[in-house]
């Protein structure tokens, strides 16, 4: 379990996030939504220690992810962010490597290499494993990301916007690719998405920020209302049922 | 033939280019012996000791300043580190007078370049790096600064100085490779070793480094403290390769690029040591050339330079195209 309690981030004068407190239980996926500037993106950064904290306490399973030592987080908590920009050339099966480097220190043993294989199999990477990353489709490029992130082999998967740039079957691929991860892997995918359908058709539970307020948290179920949405982001949404889902349209 | 080059495994690349920094070796020690061997090998070993030791400085703290920004154009030239040297003498031109600057203890004098270069790389560090927590990215900046800074003083300094003044400090304004002072091979030497010693461990580190600093602590690196001490490691390599010739700046790019395209893998444990050997290779042989096919007494490092320069705008522009 994640316990966020009291948590803020100031950029000068403005807050990012302010005074957050919630607990991401274990479910399996959980969305955080919100319009622009939520601070979605804030929140993850801080929950996977890669932005400092203001005020207010992070703890993962009990430890505080300011005193724990970072090789000890690596093995519990991975984490995608949006922008993923490498200065060297890289082949898949190199990046997909580095996932165990908390483990192996950067000299891979049999064991290391078998759960990269496992990952690779498990994105259907397995023929692109030899490819240049810079030669592949972004939806490529994107599964291998996120099989490096799952070679990590951690009990939380955090994921920041892992849709963005896709087309609709990629976009569909990678969130199916995570329900069977945390279906059959038994991870916690913890995961932003600007598409509420998405959230609502995927997400044991969301989480809904507004100005970096907390400002609601639920099953979709409960969450994907017409009142909730308008207050949420300011629009008029038609909700539906798709496959025992709700859906909001708002298109039009 | 380039096929064959692409199927070479990266330890068998380090190896090529060793012998290749073997051969410059030789050539550079047996080429036109004309006094005796007795006199040659010590008057010449001596300075491809150095000369090697200087190339490798520059070729490591190039590769891992690179690693640290995430940027192949840059070196630590950029941080001011050739402009305070160029303050530093003029400074001590101007102060202690040339006569004094000229008879001035190497060895001191030696310990006051590395000195100084070393404290203010560090001083700018701690002040940004640990007590104001900002990035490297401003630090570099702020180097950039610092070496403009610099540069207009020691102009200032050196528009006061009587000609004779000047003209003793325009002998260090240029990186020589043939006034190099042997006494103070033993201790450079021996600071170079330890600092790639510590450097060295962190060989897997850096590989991690390069995916980006967020991956990286993603992946459990202690990324402020990494950067901070490959910081210091640099400052210190590039004290001692510029206290012994004198200012270089397109070289690091140059090998640095070259040893990626060489390499032929991201992994440190091989572009580092085939960037510090390719170093040694190019200037050795290169002054092997310039001495005995050309009969060259200087201009090594003009020629580098010159090369280094067009290698550093063909960079920029081939980058320009790709983005």
């Amino acid at each position: 379990m994640i316990e966020i309690r009291n948590l803020s981030k100031r950029y000068g004068d403005s807050t990012v996030i302010d005074n957050v407190s919630l607990d991401l239980a274990d479910a399996g996926i959980t969305a955080i939504i919100g319009p622009n500037g939520a601070g979605k993106s804030t929140l993850l950064g801080m929950i996977s220690r890669l932005q400092s904290i203001d005020a207010g306490t992070v703890h993962i399973d009990g430890l505080d992810i300011t005193a724990t030592p970072s090789m000890t987080l690596a093995r519990k908590l991975a984490i995608l962010r949006q922008e993923n920009q490498i200065s060297t050339r890289l082949r898949v099966i190199d990046l997909v490597t580095f996932g165990r480097y908390p483990y192996c220190k950067g000299r891979p043993g049999p064991e290391d290499l078998e759960q990269v294989q496992r990952a690779l199999a498990f994105l259907n990477l397995d023929d692109l494993a030899q490819r240049f990353l810079d030669t592949l489709s972004g939806g490529q490029r994107q599964r291998a990301y996120i099989a490096m992130v799952l070679c990590q082999d951690t009990d939380y998967v955090l994921l920041d916007e892992p849709l963005n740039n896709l087309d609709m079957k990629h976009a569909v691929d990678i969130m199916q690719l995570m329900q069977r991860a945390s279906q059959a892997m038994g991870k916690k995918v913890i995961i932003v998405l600007h598409d509420i359908n998405f959230a609502a058709c995927y997400a044991d539970d969301i989480v809904a920020l507004q100005n970096g307020k907390l400002a609601f948290q639920g099953h979709p179920e409960a969450l994907i209302t017409a009142d909730k949405m308008k207050a949420l982001y300011d629009i008029d949404m038609t909700i539906e049922r798709f496959k025992g889902r709700p859906i909001g349209l708002y298109y039009a | 033939m380039m096929r064959a080059l692409k199927r070479l495994s990266p330890a068998a690349r380090l190896a090529w280019v060793g012998l290749l920094t073997v051969l410059a070796g030789v050539a550079f020690m047996t080429w036109n012996v004309r006094a005796g061997w007795a006199f040659t090998l010590p008057f010449r070993g001596e300075k491809l000791v150095a000369i090697a030791l200087v190339g490798y400085c520059i070729a490591i703290s190039t590769v891992l300043f690179q690693t640290l920004t995430h940027n192949r154009i840059l070196t630590p030239g950029i941080m001011g580190f050739d402009a305070l040297y160029l303050l530093l003498q003029s400074v001590l031109v101007f102060s202690l007078g040339n006569l004094f600057y000229v008879q001035i203890n190497a060895q001191l004098k030696w310990l006051l370049d590395v000195a100084v270069m070393t404290g203010a790389v560090c001083a700018l560090y701690y002040w940004l790096f640990v007590r104001q927590r900002r990035d490297l990215h401003l630090l570099v900046l702020v180097g950039l600064i610092f070496g403009v800074l610099f540069r207009s003083f020691t102009s200032l300094i050196t528009r006061m100085m009587d000609p004779a003044e000047f003209d003793a400090l325009q002998d260090v304004m240029f990186a020589s490779f043939n006034q190099i002072d042997g006494s103070l091979l033993g201790i450079s030497l021996l600071v170079a070793a330890i600092v790639s010693a510590l450097l060295w461990r962190a060989r897997y580190a850096y590989d991690v480094l390069n995916l980006g600093d967020d991956p990286a602590i993603t992946l459990g690196l202690d990324q402020r403290t990494l950067v901070m001490r490959t910081l210091v490691g640099i400052a210190i390599l590039v004290s001692i390769a510029t206290a012994l010739v004198g200012p270089v700046t397109f070289f690091g790019l140059l090998v640095a690029n070259l040893a990626y395209a060489l390499a032929g893998t991201h992994q440190h444990r091989y572009v580092l040591p085939l960037a510090g050997l390719l170093a040694t290779a190019i200037l050795i042989g290169g002054q092997a050339i310039l001495e005995h096919l050309l009969h060259f007494g200087t201009g090594l490092s003009i020629l580098i330079e010159f090369g280094g320069g067009l290698f550093f705008i063909l960079l920029v522009i081939r980058q320009g195209r790709r983005s």
